[in-house]
């Protein structure tokens, strides 16, 4: 037989005057192939219009869609029912403002995340349209691929210690996005400008290490190689950068 | 309620998908003021979901050896089956390896030519010279002479979405996400701006400038089942239709992917038959080799899709939990290493939604809507018809690069080679243009989104529910206007359209309307997106041929005679179903011809 399911959802516009936080319960029999995508979109349309929340591609590739369900931040789209108690907690992903409901605003904070670790291409060539591209190792191409799947859903934001208490902490998805250009040979910044961005509290040295944000990228970046990977290169900077006399913060 | 805010730029452009980023960013180089608006952070664009690569003539790869623009043009303009615009597609071939380098120098990390030799699952053999190693490398899409396909790995979108929006970022440019635009401003010549809508907050603001940009991508979402992105509603070609003074050219050209993946339609990129993939009926039989012997699976795709219902009707599909009908797609022997790097993503998505693992199982598929080829008509620069200071881009436009059929890996290309070639027209425009202001024009149209919302949410035009006009359109949209096409079902299906479109307009909100409220949200687009599908299923009722995509059963036939042309379909005010007009279609570079698969060469019926 079915199981009956409910769900237990965070309520709350900001925006309409009077509103006040709450929980509140839908239940449904489950079916086949039910996903929190599903779910969500029936509820909406079929019991209550107000609701908020996001999706865009509903194929775990645009990352839209993270939120807490049952305490654990996961791409909802992706998260199929049947692996879940029949009782689903469903709240929005804390760190990031809430817009309503479920729906938080990931599209600012990592915005001002590129803008801040200036995560580009830094390069003094000019492009010429009429030569050929410069070669690179197959096998470096893929290595820089690796962290620039990262689909920037919040989930490694929403978990870790020094997010939470640090506004300006950069998070995991910051220091791996930083290691990607790091190992780019296009980037011609030298450890010197990495550290000038990330060599700091705010950055690679306000990672904790305890890890809470590797298990959890529905993307499986594998973080912990790149966090470690990003501090290491900083530690050594700034070591350098001591013995040159350089003040560090 | 008035505008809450104004905001004043040289350029709009709506949308922040490939195409709009990448005209914003040509724009701004000319030291222009430039907004995007999108619905939702850019990074999340429909084009982020792309898979499997972007065709370009680099001819680096052994199988790609001597390729050049002109052979590229010629598989795209058979690939349209002659229709789309030869001199677009001319631009396009020349300029879009200048794209890829530039692309590389940006940061994207295309996978690369190892020297050595290969064999591929497909049963190829080839040599990678020494002397290209290094270079970018290509790999096999369906109908194309050459091996031209650019990737990394199977993220080709994402990385290029990425990269593109890094250069936004360094540059600065403006970007107001979550804002929706729902109307243009125009005073029935010019194009003044939009009104939009705030997703966050529900108020309405208006955007003025000198130039504005469509690039808001497909219209999938008018179909029930699609592999587009449920943000994909067309909405940037409603609201130019909308003005009944911008036509929407060749709406009834909508593709069919071969393989989406059933019961939740996402894509498996074609990707996984360019590696070497099959295609297995219920037998286990690998039929596609005994329609078209020489390119098999590889065939454009509106020839594969035919196929495969053709095949599926003649009583070989497969019945399963995941759909009534569908078909395998077998990628087993390209080896688990093969399918877990190479073909990861749709290895998880696989995995993620069927609990499949494709290196050990089959997966199921069938064929979905993919792609509008129909869009905002615009001439070669990109100027829309109908108003000046208007321009679309990428999915939304009907540039006319893909006529009937879009070959795979054309579109990518297509979003950065048009937002680099129309974004410089539209530098050249706006550098020559001088703003209009005309407040009670704009105050007027504010109003009118004004008073459509206050309607909604007081019910006083009636108290229809949206999202169930929004699937009996999806369900019409699958019955009567999918792959096979005949006059007395696309007849009932506009029928069926136009009954719903008057149900549309008596919306009436079940919740309060208040702030950045969905159901409104849905409700705004529903007349628009009636229109759309209007669109695409009058013209393929009154196109009486078959052409690329567009299949009819009654009339099997491309008729160059007296279909050679494009149809423009206008909304006139109070309409309730859109006027057709026709253009001619030029072949100044390659005349009409067989395409060399499909049903001109149609082979015996299947084996058993
Ligand atoms: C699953 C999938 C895989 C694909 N794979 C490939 C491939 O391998 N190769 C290839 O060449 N093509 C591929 N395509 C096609 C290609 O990805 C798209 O055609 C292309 O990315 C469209 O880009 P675009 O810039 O035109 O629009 P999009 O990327 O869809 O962007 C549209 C933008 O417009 C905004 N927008 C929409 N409406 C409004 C509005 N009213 N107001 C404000 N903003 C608005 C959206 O927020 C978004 O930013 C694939 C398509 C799909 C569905
Ligand atoms: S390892 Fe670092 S980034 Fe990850 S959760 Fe801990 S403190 Fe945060
Ligand atoms: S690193 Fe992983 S968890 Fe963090 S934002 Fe990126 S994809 Fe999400
Ligand atoms: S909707 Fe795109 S990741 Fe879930």
């Amino acid at each position: 037989m079915a199981r009956q399911l409910t769900f237990s959802i965070f309520r709350y516009n900001p925006n309409k005057p009077g509103d006040k936080p709450r929980m509140q319960e839908y239940s449904f029999e489950e079916f086949e192939g039910l996903t929190m995508f599903v779910a969500l979109n029936k509820i909406r349309e079929e019991m209550d219009p107000t609701l908020m929340f996001d999706f865009v591609c509903r194929a775990a590739i645009c990352g839209s869609c993270a939120m807490m369900i049952n305490g654990r931040p996961r791409l909802a789209c992706k998260t199929m029912t049947i692996n879940l108690p029949s009782r689903i907690t469903v709240m929005p992903l804390p760190v990031f403002k809430l817009i309503g409901d479920l729906s938080v605003d990931t599209g600012t904070w990592f915005r001002n995340l590129q803008v801040k670790t200036e995560s580009w291409i830094h390069t003094n060539k000019k492009f010429d349209p009429n030569a050929l591209e410069v070669r690179m190792e197959n096998k470096i191409a893929e290595q820089i691929y690796e962290p620039e799947r990262c689909v920037e859903c919040g989930c490694c934001v929403a978990t870790c210690v020094t997010a939470n208490i640090r506004e300006d902490f950069i998070g995991a998805t910051g220091i791996n996005r930083v290691s990607r250009f790091m190992m780019d040979p296009r980037d011609e910044r030298s450890d010197a400008e990495y550290y000038e961005v990330v060599g700091n509290e705010d950055g690679a040295f306000g990672c904790v290490g305890l890890m809470a944000c590797a298990d959890l990228c529905p993307m499986e970046i594998p973080l912990q190689t790149q966090l470690a990977y990003a501090r290491r290169k900083m530690a050594a900077a700034g070591l350098k950068l001591q013995f040159a006399g350089v003040k560090i913060s | 309620m008035s505008a809450k805010h104004t905001h004043i730029s040289d350029v709009l452009v709506v949308g922040a998908g490939l195409a709009a980023e990448r005209s914003a960013i040509e724009a701004a180089e000319q030291g222009l003021s430039v907004i995007i608006l999108s619905l939702i952070p850019p990074r999340r664009s429909h084009s982020t979901a792309a898979q499997g690569g972007m065709q370009a003539s680099l001819g680096n790869v052994a199988m790609g050896l001597g390729d050049n623009p002109r052979i590229h043009l010629e598989d795209t303009i058979k690939g349209s089956d002659w229709g789309c615009d030869q001199e677009v597609a001319k631009a396009f071939c020349d300029t879009v390896p200048i794209m890829i380098r530039q692309l590389d120098a940006w940061g994207v990390p295309w996978n690369r030519v190892t020297a050595g030799k290969k064999k591929y699952a497909s049963g190829v053999e080839t040599e990678d010279l020494k002397e290209k190693e290094g270079l970018i490398t290509a790999r096999d899409f369906g109908g194309v002479a050459k091996w031209r396909c650019c990737y990394t790995a199977d993220g080709t979108g994402h990385t290029v979405m990425f990269v593109v929006d890094t250069v936004v970022c360094k540059m600065g440019i403006t970007v107001h996400d979550r804002m929706e635009a729902i109307s243009l401003i125009h005073d029935g010549e010019t194009c003044l701006g939009v009104v939009a809508r705030d997703l966050r907050t529900g108020d309405l603001n208006v955007y003025l400038a000198k130039s504005t940009v469509i690039g808001t991508g497909g219209a999938g979402r008018i179909y029930a089942a699609s592999t587009n992105a449920v943000i994909c509603e067309g909405t940037g070609g409603a609201i130019c239709l909308n003005t009944g003074l911008v036509p929407l050219g060749n709406m009834e050209a909508v593709q069919f992917h071969p393989t989406g993946m059933p019961p939740v339609w996402i894509l498996m990129t074609e990707g996984a038959r360019g590696d070497g993939g099959y295609l297995l009926d219920k037998n286990m039989h690998r039929f596609m080799p005994d329609y078209e012997p020489k390119k098999k699976e590889l065939a454009s795709r509106d020839v594969v899709s035919r196929r495969m219902i053709q095949h599926i009707r003649a009583g070989y599909g497969i019945q399963s939990k995941y759909a009534p009908q569908h078909l395998w797609l077998d990628i087993r022997h390209l080896g688990r290493k093969w399918v877990w790097n190479n073909l990861r993503e749709i290895s998880n998505i696989a995995m993620n939604f069927n609990g499949l693992d494709p290196a050990k199982d089959l997966v199921p598929v069938l064929p979905t809507q993919h792609y509008t080829m129909g869009g905002i008509r615009t001439n070669k620069n990109g100027f829309a018809y109908g108003l000046k200071g208007l321009f679309a881009i990428g999915e939304a436009a009907c540039w006319d690069l893909h006529g009937f059929n879009r070959l795979g890996g054309n579109s990518l290309a297509e979003t950065v080679t048009a937002g680099f070639l129309v974004g410089k027209e539209v530098a050249k425009y706006t550098l020559g243009a001088t703003q209009k202001f005309d407040y009670k024009l704009v105050e007027g149209f504010v109003k009118q989104e004004e008073e459509r919302i206050n309607n909604l949410i007081s019910g006083r035009n009636g108290k229809e529910n949206a999202y169930e006009i929004k699937e009996a359109m999806g369900q019409a949209m699958m019955d009567h206007v999918h792959i096979f096409r005949t006059g007395p079902a696309l007849q009932e299906g506009v029928t069926k359209l136009q009954e719903l479109y008057r149900r549309s307009l008596k919306i009436g909100l079940r919740s309060s309307g208040q702030g950045a409220n969905p159901e409104l949200a849905q409700a705004l687009r529903m007349p628009g997106m009636i229109r759309m599908a209007l669109c695409v299923a009058y013209g393929a009722l009154m196109r009486t041929e078959s052409s690329g995509s567009h299949s009819r059963e009654d009339f099997p036939k491309r008729d160059d005679v007296n279909w050679l042309k494009r149809t423009l379909a206008y909304w006139k005010p109070g309409a309730d179903l859109p006027t057709l007009d026709y253009e001619p279609v030029a072949t100044p570079h390659m005349p009409p011809g067989d395409r060399g698969y499909g049903e001109a060469t149609a082979g015996p019926k299947a084996a058993k």
